[in-house]
């Protein structure tokens, strides 16, 4: 398999939908389809709650539908019932203790919240990080990429009535959560990249385990495309169904896999290489027809893609065993257990980053990574003092929402449901 | 859509309608407008410069920023008190922000390789900030959560509301000077 490296890519996504006609963004309200005029007045226009408390809307959704009969005919997305404050709380706490916070916001794509938070301290930072911190946030990343498609690609089927793809999926994202467990401790909401690097070595048994389930996942995979690629009910529930033109794709700013499906080519582990990723070779798999079925093919090549760099990435790994993966700067990195008991500085640094925490230098920086649903920024702003004084994240799911309205085009009530999972939003992310 | 520049070549700003200072830090580029003339800049931006998507927009509170003064190795009476960690005054003060409230704008462009800017206007609590949904679609559920949260009223948004707190919700959250812990308990006895 050969594909074109990035930088010889010289051309900008090519964006064109001038045979397009279906949906367009509904005006003035971009997010909102209202009724027309000459229908609204009439009485079977049934406006019904969808959510917030429904199987299907992924958390805590609430779609206000306009109904006739079975077709959507308004619809409007009402968030903020999983609000948690994590922006504010986060400006309470000392830098590293965020770290905590920010796997807890996207709970699917977690290791993607932490990971675009670090990377954001360590900016301000200006902390190099060592070489295999860098390689083990990648192989990380991925595993955490494609435990998160897994999660979409289960429970989407679900609600289209595939009931096994979900026992499916959930098979290999135990796997997953295994490794994760091996690796940091915990299943979900990691912790394990610290400001620095990494909040602790990698396990040697890790490396075995990971290279079974590399192996093992094609085939994993292969079984899923059994079950659901020449699926007649797949194929009539989700193809031509809540697509989006690949120019309101980018008006309404939708990025990752919404976007790819829309036919533009763009992910920013290739156009911006951040980790590793100017160092593995990856395709991404881009669709064009903008409909649920092409979403769930852009996600289904992608985690094609996510093993073959998970792969890479262990390869690399394995031979670094016993190099450094935290940075050596004692004024921001805690100081190694073992030291505390014979080192005075030691405590000393010890005590001071736990109880004060370290001060960031004075500036803002906003940091983009590719996260599983999508462009994922963090923004943030330092007084210069311990604890920072503006913490922002760019929800992909909150964007990815947005969308909705446009994609209602001649919809069914059905259609519905296949195109809120299409779009893959995790409430956690959007409401923040 | 017009012909992206030429890669690499160097954006300049100064063209921007409405620009006042142009700054770089950390590798990322920050452009002030001017507060009245933000949509006209927003549309020069996507239309002659390719900045055709709006990555986030983010409002920040600067009330009370640098106030808890500068501490050396003890601690002065602004500074740190050892009874209450994290609570030591700052290495330097910091530079003094114009008006109250930031609002970044971090714009994309998509091409090779991709340009981001910052463009930020600045406002005081009231001050009308020109709305870009007319610019770019999906600020409209930015603006409305930085209106909701931080109590920016963005000028011309079709549908300016709350989204994140409740439709009756008093205050806004991620400002300074609203109290953390202390809001009341709902449907309670006492109530």
């Amino acid at each position: 398999m050969t594909i074109a490296p990035a930088r010889t890519r010289t051309a900008w996504p090519v964006v064109d939908d001038s045979q397009y006609e279906g949906s367009r963004i509904p005006s003035p309200i971009p997010t909102v389809k209202r009724v027309p005029a000459d229908y609204a007045e009439r009485e079977d226009i049934m406006q019904i709650n969808f959510g917030p408390n429904h199987p299907s809307t992924h958390g805590v959704l609430r779609l206000i539908v306009d109904l006739d009969g079975e077709l959507v005919e308004g619809i409007e997305a009402v968030i903020g019932y999983l609000h948690t404050g994590f922006e504010k709380s986060m400006e309470q706490k000392t830098w590293w203790k965020c770290v905590t916070y920010s796997p807890r916001i996207d709970y699917v794509g977690y290791q993607a919240n932490e990971l675009t938070f670090v990377l954001a301290v360590e900016k301000l930072l200006e902390l190099e990080v060592p070489e295999k911190a860098t390689w083990m946030r990648t192989l990380l990343s991925e595993l955490n990429r494609i435990h998160s498609h897994l999660i979409y690609l289960g429970t989407s089927a679900l609600e289209l009535g595939a009931i096994s793809m979900f026992w499916y999926c959930f098979r290999e994202r135990e796997l997953i959560l295994d490794l994760f467990e091996m690796v940091t401790g915990q299943r979900m909401h990691t912790r394990y990249f610290q400001i620095g690097g990494l909040a602790e070595d990698i396990p040697d048994g890790f490396f075995p385990e990971c290279r079974k389930f590399v192996d093992w996942f094609p085939h994993a995979l292969a079984d899923y495309r059994t079950l659901l690629d020449r699926n007649a009910i797949w194929l009539e529930r989700t193809r031509g169904v809540g697509v989006l033109s690949a120019s309101d794709a980018i008006a309404l700013g939708q990025t990752g896999p919404n976007l790819r499906a829309s036919g533009v080519d763009w992910d920013l582990r290739r156009e911006q290489p951040y980790l590793a990723y100017a160092n593995v070779d990856f395709q991404v798999p881009v669709y064009t027809a903008g409909d649920v079925y092409d979403r769930y093919r852009v996600r289904m090549d992608e985690m094609r893609e996510s093993n073959r760099i998970v792969d890479q990435c262990l390869r690399r790994l394995e031979r670094m065993q016993g190099r450094p993966w935290i940075v050596d700067d004692r004024k921001v990195v805690l100081p190694p257990r073992e030291e505390l008991h014979t080192s005075m500085e030691s405590l000393i640094h010890h005590f001071k980053i736990v109880t004060e925490g370290f001060r960031v230098p004075e500036g803002e920086v906003y940091v983009t990574t590719e996260s599983p649903r999508g462009e994922q920024g963090c923004y943030l702003v330092s007084e210069g003092g311990p604890k920072p004084w503006r913490v922002h994240f760019r929800a992909p799911s909150f964007v990815a929402l947005e969308a909705t309205a446009t994609c209602m085009h001649e919809t069914l009530v059905a259609d519905l449901i296949a195109i809120v999972g299409s779009l893959d939003a995790v409430m956690g992310d959007a409401d923040r | 859509m017009p012909a992206p520049p030429a890669p690499g070549a160097g954006m300049s700003y100064t063209d921007v309608p409405g620009f006042v200072e142009e700054s770089v830090a950390h590798g990322e580029t920050t452009v002030t407008i001017e507060r009245e003339r933000l949509r006209e800049a927003c549309e020069y931006a996507r239309d002659e410069l390719g900045f055709q998507m709006l990555s986030d927009l983010v409002a920040t509170d600067y009330l009370n920023w640098g106030a808890r003064g500068v501490s050396g190795y003890i601690g002065t009476a602004t500074g740190r008190d050892i009874n209450f960690p994290m609570t030591q005054g700052l290495q330097t003060q910091p530079r003094v922000k114009p008006k109250r409230f930031s609002i970044s704008y971090h714009l994309l462009a998509m091409r090779q390789p991709p340009e981001r800017v910052r463009f930020k206007v600045w406002a005081d609590d009231g001050e009308p900030v020109p709305s870009v949904v007319s610019v770019w679609p999906t600020a409209d559920w930015h603006e409305r959560e930085q209106f909701d949260l931080m109590g920016i009223r963005f000028a011309g948004h079709p549908y300016l509301r709350r989204i994140i707190m409740d439709g009756d919700w008093e205050g806004h959250p991620l400002r300074k000077d609203y109290p953390i812990g202390g809001e009341p308990v709902r449907f309670s006895e006492a109530e």
